[in-house]
């Protein structure tokens, strides 16, 4: 197993041993700065795909190829080494003000695509409406239990962590003054209108979420949306309907699952400070009142429901391959938090106007 | 070629998933540049068999060699190396979506060779050359069609040079010329570069045009049912199994 070896003399080359990829990269970089006219390969008693790659090149810097044995003189012949080999176009420089434009134009139909969507949603609950009969009850129930009873261990230990951390950090410096009892009021009114839900709101985003999109997405570039469409089941109906109803009956239920949680953890908190369970939940009662508590659950439902058809909407606009899917997932995920947050902020300012 | 030694031998190959046996005691040998096909009907286990003489899934008993290396009895470092031996082109083409068809090609040359980066680019090209697909090098796969992914994953396979291609159903889902454009690849390739083929393939008139010899494997008998040039098996079929497959007959 002799390596290839070059000898460049005068305007002559002569190229020997075995030219597989190791010895063609040996000899390739001293074989393009030789510029010879001639090669004698007679001398080359292995030669595969690399080694004629590297006579091609030679052949096309204007070298002829003497005494090349004739098995890897036909090999040789089949790469075509009189046409040039096409090189990759240069990528053409688009000036910034039709990148803007493009990036706008993107962006607009995007939003366009959000407000179809919707549309298209609100056609599907009429029809539902209409004929309740079609709707996939056992799909929408399945759905349930693993975007809901399934997601019971993660929600219960975040919320008894939320619980307990907000009791104990409001308790430090509430004890300053005396007014430890006044952390059940505050860890009360905290989760109940605010970080239950949009703590259940974002597990959900990241579970259930991307979860719908990467199932949606895997369907898509399978195809098999489209086998739905042609058997004339609109995927609407089908896929979306019942994740939708699913996930925004599961929301405010996990909701108030992290509440009660929530509130056990800050109680337990309480407990070391010398508070009994009953004297918190008695302040927790008087605090926080039936609108807080409505409040809360409605805007569960509302968080339900756009995590869904976010999930579902990057899943049906997913492109085709693997990286895709997982695109699509991620987007899903960050689109349903930028809702969140925004869609908080507009809870809380409609909350404030109507004085709940 | 009887007295050469082969180079991949299959010893008493039993394959089962559980309780269901797919496989039952196959033994064979593929000579050193020789065009081998698989065939059979459906569900006969032909994918199942390339699945073990790749390296992708463990025999339940049997052994293999491939190259003299036996594959059944290979851990570690030496496996991954021997698995570099040869190239596989899979039935979907399996191209990797986040490169491009260059790329593609280019991924194992960057991983296991010394060669330069201009070195590199212009085997790559000269693959797709091979195989037709030279003006698409820069295309993403999902952007070709169905055959023209499975000859970029031909390419992609013809990259390092192996000893032994293993190829699924290369000319299924390819127009008839197209298909006969890669038969006569597959042909041209073993003869200059004393490439061994391994084709699983249900296409007639593909087998008669590239197959040195052919293996039938049957559902029924869980095994092979025959072994020989396909113009012996379609002119004297040693069982009627083998003769409605070269007739086309139903049962």
């Amino acid at each position: 197993m002799s390596q290839a070896t070059l000898n460049a003399e005068n305007d002559v080359m002569t190229i020997a041993g075995r030219l597989d990829a190791a010895g063609a990269a040996g000899i390739w970089p001293a074989a393009r700065a030789a510029r010879a006219s001639r090669v004698d390969a007679s001398g080359i008693d292995y030669c595969d795909g690399a080694g004629a790659a590297l006579l091609f090149e030679l052949i096309q810097r204007g070298a002829k190829i003497d005494g090349l044995a004739d098995g890897y003189a036909t090999l040789l012949a089949e790469l075509q080494p009189d046409q040039p080999l096409s090189t990759a176009p240069a990528p053409a420089h688009e000036p910034w003000v039709a990148r803007l434009g493009g990036i706008t134009a993107a962006v607009l139909a995007s939003l366009r695509d959000r407000v179809s969507f919707i549309g298209d949603i609100t056609i599907a609950v009429k029809t539902l409406l209409i004929s309740p009969r079609r709707f996939r009850l056992g799909a929408a129930v399945q759905i349930a239990g693993s975007a809901g009873a399934d997601a019971l261990p993660i929600v219960a230990l975040i919320s008894f962590l939320l619980g307990v951390i907000l009791a104990f950090q409001s308790a430090i410096p509430m004890k300053q003054f005396g007014a430890e009892l006044f952390v059940a009021n505050l860890v009360g009114l905290g989760l109940v209108r605010e970080l239950s839900p949009l703590m259940t709101a974002v597990l959900l985003a990241g579970r259930t979420g991307a979860a719908f999109a990467a199932e949606l997405g895997t369907m898509k570039t399978n195809q098999e949306i489209d086998a739905l469409t042609t058997m004339g089941l609109e995927p609407m109906r089908f896929l979306v309907l019942p994740r939708l109803v699913a996930v925004t009956l599961m929301t405010p239920l996990l909701s108030v699952l992290a509440e009660v949680i929530g509130l056990f953890g800050g109680g337990l908190v309480l407990l070391t400070l010398d508070i009994p369970l009953k004297t918190a939940f008695a302040q927790v009662t008087q605090t926080v009142a039936l609108t807080d508590y409505l409040g809360g659950l409605a805007k569960s439902a509302i968080f339900g429901f756009g995590i869904a058809a976010i999930g579902c909407w990057r899943g049906l606009r997913t492109g085709s391959g693997a990286q895709a899917v997982g695109e699509a997932a991620t987007k899903a995920v960050v689109t349903s938090l930028v809702f969140l947050v925004v869609t908080d902020g507009l809870f809380a300012l409609a909350y404030y106007y109507l004085g709940w | 070629m009887p007295d050469q030694q082969p180079i991949i031998r299959v010893e008493n190959l039993t394959c089962a998933y559980g309780p269901v046996v797919v496989l039952k005691e196959v033994s064979f040998d593929v000579q050193a540049g020789e065009v081998f096909v698989i065939l059979g009907g459906s569900g006969c286990g032909k994918s199942t068999l390339l699945r073990h003489m790749i390296g992708l899934e463990r025999p339940s008993t049997g052994r293999i060699w491939l190259d003299g290396t036996e594959l059944t009895a290979t851990e570690g470092a030496a496996r991954q190396a021997l698995m570099r031996t040869f190239g596989v082109a899979y039935q979907s083409g399996a191209l990797f979506g986040s490169l491009s068809v260059l790329d593609n090609v280019l991924l194992p040359l960057i991983e296991f060779t010394t060669l330069d980066a201009a070195a590199r680019n212009v085997v790559a090209r000269l693959k797709l050359r091979q195989v037709g697909l030279e003006a698409y090098a820069d295309y993403m796969p999902a952007a070709l069609s169905g055959g023209m992914q499975k000859r970029a994953a031909i390419a992609r396979a013809l990259a390092l040079d192996p000893r032994i291609l293993f190829l699924d159903e290369p000319s299924a889902g390819l127009d008839p010329v197209t298909g006969a454009e890669l038969d006569a690849l597959i042909k041209r390739l073993a003869s200059t570069l004393k490439l061994t083929f391994v084709v699983v393939t249900h296409e007639l008139a593909s087998i008669f045009a590239i197959a040195d010899r052919a293996l039938m494997l049957d559902k029924s008998a869980k095994g092979v049912i025959a072994l020989d040039t396909p113009q012996t098996l379609r002119d004297h079929p040693p069982s009627a199994p083998v003769r409605r497959f070269f007739n086309r007959e139903t049962e």
